[in-house]
């Protein structure tokens, strides 16, 4: 299958997925939960494919992502809340000190934009560090930043530790398809690019890399801030998607979480982090709730349903898809018409020559 | 072209390269042969300043070029190739070789017909992964993926380590065919017989200092350089 009929495959794939969302709309009522799932998983994709970038890409195990979520998330916040509402907001701080909102896109863009600067200056110090050394120095950044977002000093931008709310939200479940659709896009640019070969080629083989002429320190700060950039941007729409803020909610399971979807989907594959943060919110928002329900039948009580035991058969599963998947849904392939083609072809192949084998 | 004056290197406390000069004319073929531990990697790890010396002075025509960064380093014209071959495992043949033109900004055209026309072994398996290659595949891939970035002078660590001697060989007749297309080679190896019979100088290092300097072919009459690293 030639390239170009690839592209053109997928394009209309994409566009068929935002007609579905679109008619899904239309048929079910707004609260149904098949749309709640929709928006949160696209932001996780977002989030996920943002940690994948790092992680799977780079090859830097960084665990700072709740850390650039939290800051994206009330930078946001913090500079789309209507003036108006800002004195009930800012109840215990006389209003705050900001006096003006901006649009929603410059809030979105200045989301990523601040988690960024802060990952150039955490960068420059953590960057040194290597795998685990690196995990724990970021992990420790994450669990800082979240303690001084609530801080009360703070509280005249921050609102201290009380709720942020009241800034504009969305309302139709294209707008975080189509959002998220666009930051992944960028980040798949990225990763073709001849920076993204660098990332790929630092994650290989430093040395190699190194010696021929890639700058690594400059390298590995640029794909940091990049996908910070996004776990930003991921940040405000997850606020959007919850309509208030709070620092304590982006706790280091949060960056367990996605962690969880990219291992999941495939360190180094963007479809599958896509794949895996829809599977992901699904099972743990509606497919399996029903196991945190008590259940009769009849009079008879189901054994072990009860609140809590979801988290049980969620652990239960990705021990399964470490132990027996550890390469997770994609490994570091990617989803593309092509290679159905070609999966295709070759199983046509397979099947003729059994065929002839028989005769 | 490449003029090495009285170079140390340390690592922590130890000196692995006690002070050592030596030089690489243009269009020349030069080799450093000497045992493990005698500071060859060392030597070229520290020109492409992936060690830093502790003293001394590199000079690349005519320019200091002493402890600058890598990447200046090979745009100006010297790459490396490293020791046990390192190429990238996951990226495909196409891509690492790629990754080797990093530094330039031209057009990569002419010069992927170069190197596939030098291993056309590689043009077939342009779209393999590199890690799925053979031991003797991947170092032709190493090689190809530094003359990707159009070096003037391109230094070999041990191109030979692991390789079977027909591999050897072809490696060998290769390095002239570079070499004759006008890039200039240093050479480091453990088999001095066949870096001697290609190179047009020879150093021999021996524990962080040169101990002998001759053309290829005095060294290689040498009853010390036989005794010592021929086994005759």
């Amino acid at each position: 299958m030639s390239k170009k009929t690839n592209t053109i495959i997928s394009a209309v794939l994409l566009v068929a997925l935002c007609g579905f969302v679109l008619i899904l709309e239309q048929i079910l009522p707004s609260t149904h939960i098949a749309l709640t799932v929709l928006k949160k998983s696209c932001i996780y994709a977002l989030l996920a494919v943002s940690m994948n970038l790092l992680n799977g890409f780079t090859g830097l195990f960084s665990l700072g992502q709740a850390g650039f979520m939290l800051i994206g998330a009330y930078t946001y916040g913090v500079l789309t809340i209507p003036v108006a509402e800002r004195a009930s907001v800012y109840q215990y701080y006389d209003g705050g000190l900001i006096q003006f909102a901006v649009p929603v896109f410059v809030g979105l863009i200045a989301a990523g934009a601040v988690a960024a600067i802060f990952a150039w200056l955490i960068g420059l110090p953590v960057l040194r560090l290597k795998s685990d050394y690196l995990a724990i120095a970021t992990l420790g950044f994450a669990e800082i930043i979240r303690a001084i977002f609530q801080w009360d000093k703070l509280g005249v931008i921050t609102n201290g530790s009380n709720l942020l709310r009241k800034f504009p939200t969305f309302k139709s479940t294209l707008f975080p398809l189509i959002v998220c659709g666009i930051c992944i896009a960028v980040i798949v640019l990225v990763i073709n690019s001849s920076y993204g070969r660098a990332f790929r080629a630092i994650r290989d083989d430093e040395i190699a890399a190194e010696a021929m002429g890639i700058n690594l320190a400059k390298h590995k700060r640029m794909s940091f801030c990049i996908s910070s950039f996004f776990a930003g941007v991921g940040g405000g729409l997850l606020a959007m998607y919850q309509t208030s803020i709070q620092a304590s909610t982006f706790k280091s399971s949060m960056t367990y979480e996605i962690l969880l979807i990219v291992v999941i989907g495939g360190l180094g594959s963007v479809t599958g982090s896509c794949l895996a943060s829809f599977l992901y919110i699904a099972c743990s928002e509606w497919w399996l709730r029903f196991l945190d329900t008590e259940t009769y039948i009849g009079s008879f009580k189901v054994p072990l349903l009860r609140s809590g035991f979801r988290k049980v058969v969620f652990a239960v599963i990705v021990m399964v898809v470490v132990l027996f998947y550890r390469k997770g849904i994609m490994g570091d392939k990617e989803f593309s018409p092509a290679r159905v083609h070609d999966w295709w072809q070759k199983k046509k192949a397979k099947k003729n020559a059994g065929k002839e084998a028989a005769q | 072209m490449l003029k090495v004056e009285n170079l140390k290197v340390n690592y922590g406390g130890i000196e692995a390269v006690k002070g050592i000069s030596f030089e690489v004319p243009e269009n020349s073929i030069v080799t450093l042969i000497g045992a493990n531990g005698a500071g060859k990697s060392t030597t070229l790890r520290s020109i492409v300043s992936l060690e830093k010396p502790a003293s001394g002075s590199i000079t690349f025509n005519g320019e200091d070029i002493t402890g600058q960064d890598t990447d200046v380093i090979v745009s100006k014209g010297i790459t490396l190739v490293p020791e046990g071959r390192r190429i990238f495992p996951s990226l495909t043949v196409l891509e690492n070789l790629k990754v080797g033109a990093y530094m330039r900004k031209d057009s990569l055209n002419d010069d992927l017909e170069w190197v596939y026309s030098l291993f056309p072994r590689l043009k077939e398996r342009s779209w393999q992964a590199g890690g799925t290659l053979s031991g003797g595949e991947q170092q032709m891939l190493a090689v190809a993926r530094a003359l990707m970035s159009r070096p003037k002078l391109l230094m070999m660590d041990e191109p030979s380590l692991g390789l079977a001697p027909l591999i050897v060989q072809e490696i060998f007749n290769i390095i002239r065919e570079i070499h004759k297309d006008g890039v200039t080679i240093l050479l480091i190896e453990q088999n001095a017989n066949m870096a001697l019979r290609t190179a047009d100088v020879g150093y021999v290092l021996e524990t962080g200092r040169i101990t002998m300097t001759g053309s290829g072919a005095e060294l290689l009459a040498d009853e010390k350089v036989r005794a010592a690293y021929l086994g005759k």
